[in-house]
Formats: C-alpha cells, sequence, structure tokens
C-alpha cells in the first residue's frame, strides 16, 4: 500500500488526483496481484450479503441463540413508519438497518465483518439507507465499501479493531469513523473532508468499552451498533459542512492505541467488568450458565 | 503491517457473532486441519484468555471445530458442527489455560489421525484476521491468507536453497519465510508464503527433496 496513515493517504489520493476508493482499489490490485474487476466483484457480493442482512433483520423473527436479543430492529422500523422519529426519518432508518444486521449477527447468521463482527451493522446501516435515499446505483456503494476499507486499515494497523484488544471504541469506534469516512466520500466530499469525518468520529467513541453481558455480542452491542450509525451521519455531515478535526486524524487514532492499551483487561471483552458485572448483567451470566448445564 | 490488504477490514463474509471469536476461531481450525491434511481421528482443543473466558457465548467452540471440518467462514453448517464432528467419529476434547503474555485471542489446537499429529496455536487478532504463532512445537508467524506451505524437514546444509530454487523454478514469488529449528542438525519446519496458488508439482518436487520428511499446503479462503 502507498500509505501507512491518513495525511499519506490525502497526498496520494491529491497528487493523482483520485478518490480514496480509487487508491486502496489499485494498491489492493497492486498487493494481491488481483485485477481490479476480480477485488471488485469480491466486495459487489459482500454488499449483497449485507443487504440481504438488512432485509432479514427487517422482515424475519430474529432471536439470538441466547434468546437474550432480537426483534428490536422491526420495533424501531414500525415506529418509525408509524410516527415522527426525535431523530428524524433519515437517521432512524440508519438505525433500524444497522439493529437489522446486527440482529442477524447475534443469531448465527451470515454478515461481513465491517471491520468486525460486533460492529457488522453500522456501514451496511448507514450504506443501505443512503442507497435507498440518494438512488445510488450498486457499484456507488461498493467503491464506498474500498473507502471505508482503506481508512478502517489505517486504524487497524496504527492502533487495533478488536474489543479484546482494545476495547468497543477499537470496533464500534473504527467501523463509525469508517462509515463516516465513506459518506462523505459517497456525497462527493474531498479525500480531507473525508479524513477530518474519521477524526471527529472517532473523538466521540474514544475510552468506549467492550462489557459484553455474558461475553455474547448481543448486550449492549446491538444497541451500540444502532447509535453508531446515527453518529456516523453526524460526523459525515459536520465534515460535509466543512468542520475540520483540530487534532488531526492520525493523531486522535494514536490516542485510540493509547487508550486501549492502558484500558484494564476487565473492559476488553472478557466480560469482567462493565455492564457485564451489573448485578443484572451477573444475573443474565448465571442464567445462562445454568441453561447450558 | 499485521492487517495486509483490504478485505482483512471488510471481511469476511461470515457466521456471526464475533469476528475474532468466530471466524477467525474458523480460521485457526482450518489451517491445523489442513496442516494435518486429512480428517481427524481426535481433535484436543484448548482456550485462552478471553476465548477461556467466553466461548461458549460466542459459539468459539462450534467455530474452531467447523473449521477443523475444513469449513469456510460464512457456511451455515458451523451451526451445527460438533454434532457433524460426532457424526463422523471425530472426538472431541475441550479445556480452558493460562498462557501469561499471549494474545487474549489464543487457542491451541492439536490433531491426530492414526500415526500422524498436528499441533497448531494461533491467535484471533481482530477482524477475523489470525496469527499463527506456533506450528508443531516450532515458532511461526503465519495469517494464512496467502497460499502457504508448511515443511518439516532436518537443520542441513542446502534444504532452504532447494526449496527457494524450486519456487523459482515454477516461477511462484516467496512473500515470507520462517524457519525455525530444535537445534543444530535437528529438526526444523520452514513455512512459506507465497503470492500465487502453489501447483502440485512444486509440493512434489519439494517433498522428493532431501533431509524434507513432511510437508502440506494450506489456502484459507
Amino acid at each position: 500500500m502507498r500509505f501507512r496513515n491518513l495525511q499519506e493517504l490525502i497526498e496520494v489520493c491529491n497528487k493523482e488526483s483520485k478518490t480514496i476508493s480509487q487508491i486502496m482499489l489499485e494498491d489492493q490490485a497492486e498487493e494481491s496481484g488481483q485485477s481490479v474487476a476480480e477485488i471488485t466483484a469480491v466486495m459487489a457480493e459482500y454488499y449483497q450479503i449485507m443487504k440481504t442482512a438488512v432485509h432479514k433483520g427487517l422482515t424475519e423473527e430474529i432471536t439470538s441463540t441466547s434468546g437474550l436479543t432480537g426483534g428490536d430492529a422491526k420495533r424501531v422500523e414500525e415506529y418509525r413508519r408509524s410516527g415522527q422519529p426525535s431523530a428524524g426519518d433519515i437517521a432512524c432508518q440508519a438505525m433500524a438497518y444497522a439493529l437489522a444486521v446486527s440482529e442477524v449477527n447475534a443469531s448465527m447468521g451470515r454478515i461481513v465483518a465491517t471491520p468486525t463482527a460486533g460492529s457488522c451493522g453500522i456501514i451496511p446501516g448507514v450504506f443501505v439507507s443512503a442507497q435507498e435515499r440518494f438512488g445510488w446505483d450498486d457499484d456507488h456503494l461498493v467503491r464506498g465499501l474500498f473507502s471505508a476499507g482503506a481508512i478502517g486499515y489505517v486504524i487497524a494497523n496504527n492502533s487495533f479493531i478488536s474489543g479484546a484488544e482494545g476495547g468497543c471504541q477499537a470496533e464500534i469506534g473504527s467501523a463509525i469513523g469508517m462509515a463516516a469516512g465513506a459518506m462523505v466520500e459517497l456525497r462527493g466530499g474531498t479525500p480531507e473532508q473525508a479524513v477530518h469525518a474519521v477524526g471527529l468520529a472517532l473523538k466521540n467513541t474514544l475510552g468506549l468499552i467492550c462489557d459484553p453481558v455474558g461475553g455474547l455480542v448481543e448486550i449492549p452491542c446491538i444497541v451500540r451498533n444502532g447509535f453508531g450509525a446515527v453518529n456516523a451521519l453526524a460526523a459525515a455531515d459536520m465534515a460535509l459542512a466543512g468542520v475540520r478535526s483540530a487534532i488531526p486524524s492520525d493523531e486522535v487514532i494514536d490516542v485510540m492505541l493509547e487508550v486501549g492499551t492502558a484500558m484494564p483487561s476487565r473492559h476488553r471483552e472478557t466480560a469482567q467488568g462493565g455492564l457485564a458485572q451489573t448485578p443484572t448483567g451477573r444475573k443474565i451470566m448465571k442464567e445462562l450458565r445454568a441453561r447450558k448445564k | 503491517m499485521r492487517f495486509k490488504n483490504v478485505f482483512s477490514i471488510i471481511g469476511p463474509a461470515m457466521i456471526g457473532p464475533s469476528s475474532s471469536h468466530t471466524a477467525g476461531a474458523v480460521r485457526i481450525g482450518r489451517f491445523a486441519r489442513q496442516l494435518l491434511g486429512e480428517m481427524p481421528g481426535e481433535a484436543k482443543i484448548c482456550f485462552y484468555g478471553s476465548f477461556a473466558e467466553t466461548f461458549k457465548g460466542h459459539g468459539t467452540d462450534l467455530a474452531v471445530v467447523g473449521g477443523i471440518l475444513d469449513y469456510p467462514t460464512d457456511d451455515e453448517r458451523i451451526r451445527h458442527s460438533l454434532q457433524n464432528a460426532e457424526d463422523m467419529g471425530v472426538e472431541l476434547q475441550f479445556s480452558t489455560g493460562v498462557a501469561p503474555g499471549a494474545h487474549p485471542n489464543t487457542v491451541k489446537i492439536v490433531l491426530s489421525a492414526g500415526e500422524k499429529r498436528s499441533e497448531v496455536i494461533g491467535a484471533s487478532i481482530g477482524g477475523g484476521t489470525i496469527m499463527i504463532r506456533n506450528i508443531d512445537g516450532f515458532e511461526a508467524k503465519c495469517s494464512g491468507e496467502l497460499p502457504t506451505l508448511v515443511i518439516a524437514h532436518a537443520d542441513r546444509q542446502g534444504v532452504l536453497a532447494g526449496i527457494t530454487a524450486l519456487f523459482s523454478r515454477e516461477n511462484v514469488n516467496i512473500g515470507f519465510i520462517i524457519t525455525d529449528r530444535k537445534g543444530r542438525t535437528a529438526e526444523a519446519l520452514t513455512m512459506v508464503e507465497a503470492d500465487s496458488a502453489i501447483p502440485e508439482n512444486l509440493i512434489k518436487a519439494i517433498s522428493a527433496l532431501p533431509h524434507v520428511s513432511r510437508i502440506s499446503s494450506i489456502h484459507l479462503t
């Protein structure tokens, strides 16, 4: 790859007058030895899996394998259609779609990790709802996935993308940053604006711990995907409006590494702290264990 | 760079619920299976760190066994892998252990089929990406993303030259290579990651080299 951080990514884009997704596609072809067409076909298939998961989560009765969660995506979608959502129709739709994919994930359904399964709802939530709103063809969204992937590639190599290593900020936070930056590009913003969206988004999730009840990717992971989709839209809007991340996005990524490294193990996906160890969290865990025996 | 390409960030397509605990676990299981080269009669699986704490809830046990049955990460049979393994006569044994300093999502898999045995220690480092740390007691460093050969041989002068010459002859570029040995002139293990598919005749030619005792071809999708 010709970039190791977001500043280098902007420089390559500007030098060649290309978008982030074009650079990612070219560099991936170079790295893998595969043609642009082959790589695009893989990503196009991934996008179809995302759309299928959105549809499934909104239309089928989904219950997680533990039985703890399911049905919230449908609840939010029905509420959106029947009333006047406080966050507005668009944000509420992205939220419902993100919840849908996360619920499919928790039911051991088929999804695409973006960047992880715990955060798999945010990018489809933002992308599929935006596609419906703006009437974009699938190819446009597939390009957007390469743009999201370039941003995630930088975050993953300079910080982390797993809750076990860096807490929820590394999963949900990264996904929001990726979705926000990609959304800026999808809507015609510049690479600089896209990168500012990443920094703005990441700053809002710094320090978020990974504390899944019973160790399951359900509580609070699913609702955090719903919130994440809304925050990605907010970050994209700020950047498109000209708001800049005063602390450069690469430095924000370094902070994520610093904070995640300092995070105690009990707040990094071990279910030994946070929400998992509340009285109710412990009660749920006990019930799950009793059921397994 | 721990993450080498866009599909380690967007992807894999997988069965939920966790890329580290499910998809990554499938891949480590599959690595162990392809290292053994056949269906095992017995599989011993030991979880460490976060894996040990939460493997039941994430279906990490289903995932590792799915991998041992050679399922890809998005195969819906993963949900039923324990039953499927039992139906195929694979004896499973699960345990948990403590490994100070290891990555939080680490698993050790020991497979055997008759006299044949293979052992893998791997970590799931995020987003479904894995890092194999140890193969049959030898240090390793491998993601399984590229076509990989694992070659057991004796530590003798010229073995590596023989292997690399054959790769060159078949026009297959080596992306990464690592060798570890038990001691001078003792057993050694070389792991080669290639930039393109490794043809059958190259594998045959390497296994015919002097001092090469065993070879496994691994390719995770």
